[in-house]
């Protein structure tokens, strides 16, 4: 700014706080940014969020396999499954499902070898608690008979939609890149 | 106040009680009374309306959740503060430590001793007025000052001295100010200032004359800076000192500290409205007594809270400024366009010993048309962020 000696000083000082004032006062009479969570949202926070946001993970007891390649995919090991084999019957019984969402980072990890797209993320992100012990998801209560995928496709019709959305699940996982024209859309 | 004092002596309350007892104990009384009925609550609220006005200035909602809109939210950081651990640190001057958000709070409720709320409403019609103001205000930086030394901390005395040179500074173009006043009306009184002006704008002193006009914002401006407001929070700029003066301070302490730098944004206001704008003066409505005493401290209410709305305003808008420039400002414009301004107002009441009502009418003609002016700029500022969507407007005060 050049030099506008004592009077121009004043001058603009005038001038500047006016046109301040001016700005700071239209902002006064606009509608705020602010999203007033949790309670003055027109919709659930959770339900506006992406099909492929990474909130608390979920496990479809109804479509694991027990494959283990989550656990085996967990950078962290907050996952921990056990399987037996039923000697009797000779399938396999899962015993045991853990995810300790306290220690879970969120990488999504876990989701992308699922064959059936049973484990996965959801919407919800709320899970504060007063402690970490209550943050371990334990999703099997008594032993689960795994999931066996059927030649000929699917045919039960309370598992083929899980099947359904978990395969999407994955599909969108591993080509993040379907959904690039929208990405660039949103960048431009 | 004395006449009601007078007439409870004469019914015979206090036989054998000295007059002047009976007095200072009424002043207590009532004063105490004033404090905790109109002082606290009036910072206090003061404390959540920033809070709003800033929120929502900056595209926020602010504090909407304590009572309803968030009203209460002062009482529930009061209460909060109140309950905390009032820590006094080991290598602290306990007992300056301990004293000084009393002195500091002294300063501002001292004030209210003399700010006038209609005819009637005022505790003592000083004669000095204006003086005392100006003087029981000076106790402040005392205040300050010692909490800056007593804390033992580096950041808490680089506030308290910046604080001192700051209001000592600019002690004098808010003196000065006074002084075209106190040249048109050749009194101090708050009352008798507030007399000397009428109830149409033309006849308040900003329009009395150019000098005048100019001297209400230097008056407004050092002010501000008296008051450790921003753009002049030097004392407290938490992006170079923590708190200042207050970084040691905790609980019930800390919330003194505050609830004076609330309370002298209003005292600011009063002021103003007093010196400037016409105080209480109000056309002649009623014959009640009691009505026509509501309505002049529903109008002196009114004027001075526009200016604690404004001053939060201009804390909303204008960045703080650097010490040099703070000194700057002071000394090489605000003084001398202050003695300008005095020296002017003389010479103007030479040559107009009753005042030019036509330069009056012509003045306020200008201010008007510069607020008209300023209200096309808003429209422009809120039009052009139309274009780039989220500029609706929201005129509701509600969230």
């Amino acid at each position: 700014m050049k030099h506008r000696g004592y009077l121009g000083n004043i001058v603009d000082t005038a001038k500047t706080v006016f046109e301040g004032m001016a700005v700071t006062f239209s902002h006064l009479i606009r509608k705020p940014f602010t999203i007033q969570y949790p309670d003055r949202t027109a919709l659930r926070v959770q339900d506006t969020l992406p099909f492929r946001y990474r909130g608390i993970l979920e496990v479809d007891l109804e479509i694991c396999t027990g494959c283990l390649a989550c656990e085996r995919a967990c950078p962290i090991d907050c996952i921990v499954i056990d399987v037996v084999k039923d000697k009797q019957t000779r399938e396999m019984l899962m015993t045991r499902f853990d995810i300790d969402m306290a220690k879970c980072m969120y990488c999504g990890l876990c989701s992308e070898p699922c064959p059936t797209g049973a484990i996965h993320h959801t919407p919800e992100f709320e899970g504060s608690d007063y402690s970490l012990e209550s943050l371990i998801r334990r999703f099997i209560k008594e032993p689960v008979v795994t999931y066996k995928p059927k030649k000929g496709g699917e045919d039960d019709p309370e598992i083929l939609p899980l099947l359904d959305r978990g395969m999407r699940y994955v599909e969108e996982f591993a080509s993040p890149e379907g959904k690039k024209p929208e990405a660039e859309e949103e960048a431009a | 106040m004395q006449e009601f004092l007078d007439s409870l002596i004469n019914q015979g309350y206090f036989a054998g009680v000295p007059r002047d007892v009976v007095y200072a104990g009424g002043m207590i009384v009532f004063g105490a009374i004033v404090v905790l009925v109109f002082v606290l609550n009036v910072a206090g609220v003061s404390t959540w309306v920033e809070r709003r006005v800033w929120a929502r200035i900056q595209s926020r909602v602010g504090p909407n959740r304590v009572g309803p809109q968030g009203i209460l939210q002062w009482l529930a950081d009061g209460i909060k503060l109140i309950m905390k651990e009032d820590v006094v640190p080991t290598a602290a001057d306990r007992p300056l430590f301990l004293l000084a958000p009393y002195i500091v709070m002294m300063g501002f409720v001292g004030t209210f001793v003399v700010l006038p709320f209609g005819s009637r409403l005022v505790i003592a019609d000083m004669n000095v007025g204006i003086l005392y103001v100006t003087a029981v205000t000076a106790l402040v930086v005392v205040g300050i000052l010692m909490a800056g030394w007593a804390s033992n901390n580096k950041w808490s005395l680089i506030g308290g001295i910046r604080s001192a040179a700051q209001i000592v500074s600019y002690e004098i173009p808010n003196g000065l100010s006074i002084f075209p006043i106190v040249l048109l009306t050749g009194t101090l009184s708050m009352q008798g200032i507030i007399k000397a002006q009428g109830w149409a704008p033309w006849n308040w002193f900003i329009f009395a004359n150019p000098f005048t006009f100019a001297a209400f914002f230097i008056f407004f401006t050092s002010a501000l800076a008296e008051g450790n407001r921003t753009p002049f929070d030097l004392p407290e700029a938490e992006s170079e000192l923590v708190a200042g003066f207050v970084t040691e301070y905790s609980g019930v302490r800390y919330l003194m500290f505050f609830m004076a730098e609330w309370g002298n944004l209003y005292v600011i206001g009063a002021v103003v409205t007093t010196l400037f704008l016409g105080g209480w003066q109000i056309p002649h409505v009623t014959d009640s007594v009691v009505l026509s005493a509501i309505l002049e401290f529903v109008t002196f209410f009114v004027k001075s809270y526009f200016w604690v709305l404004v001053a939060m305003w201009v804390r909303a808008t204008l960045p703080r400024t650097r010490v040099d420039q703070l000194m700057a400002v002071c000394w090489k414009y605000l003084v001398p366009i202050a003695f300008v301004n005095l020296l002017g107002t003389a010479a103007w009441m030479i040559v107009w010993p009753q005042g030019n009502r036509p330069v009056r009418f012509i003045m306020l003609l200008i201010a008007l048309g510069t607020v008209g002016y300023f209200f096309r700029r808003v429209a422009y500022h809120t039009r052009r962020a139309g274009v780039r969507a989220h500029g609706e407007l929201y005129l509701s005060p509600l969230s």
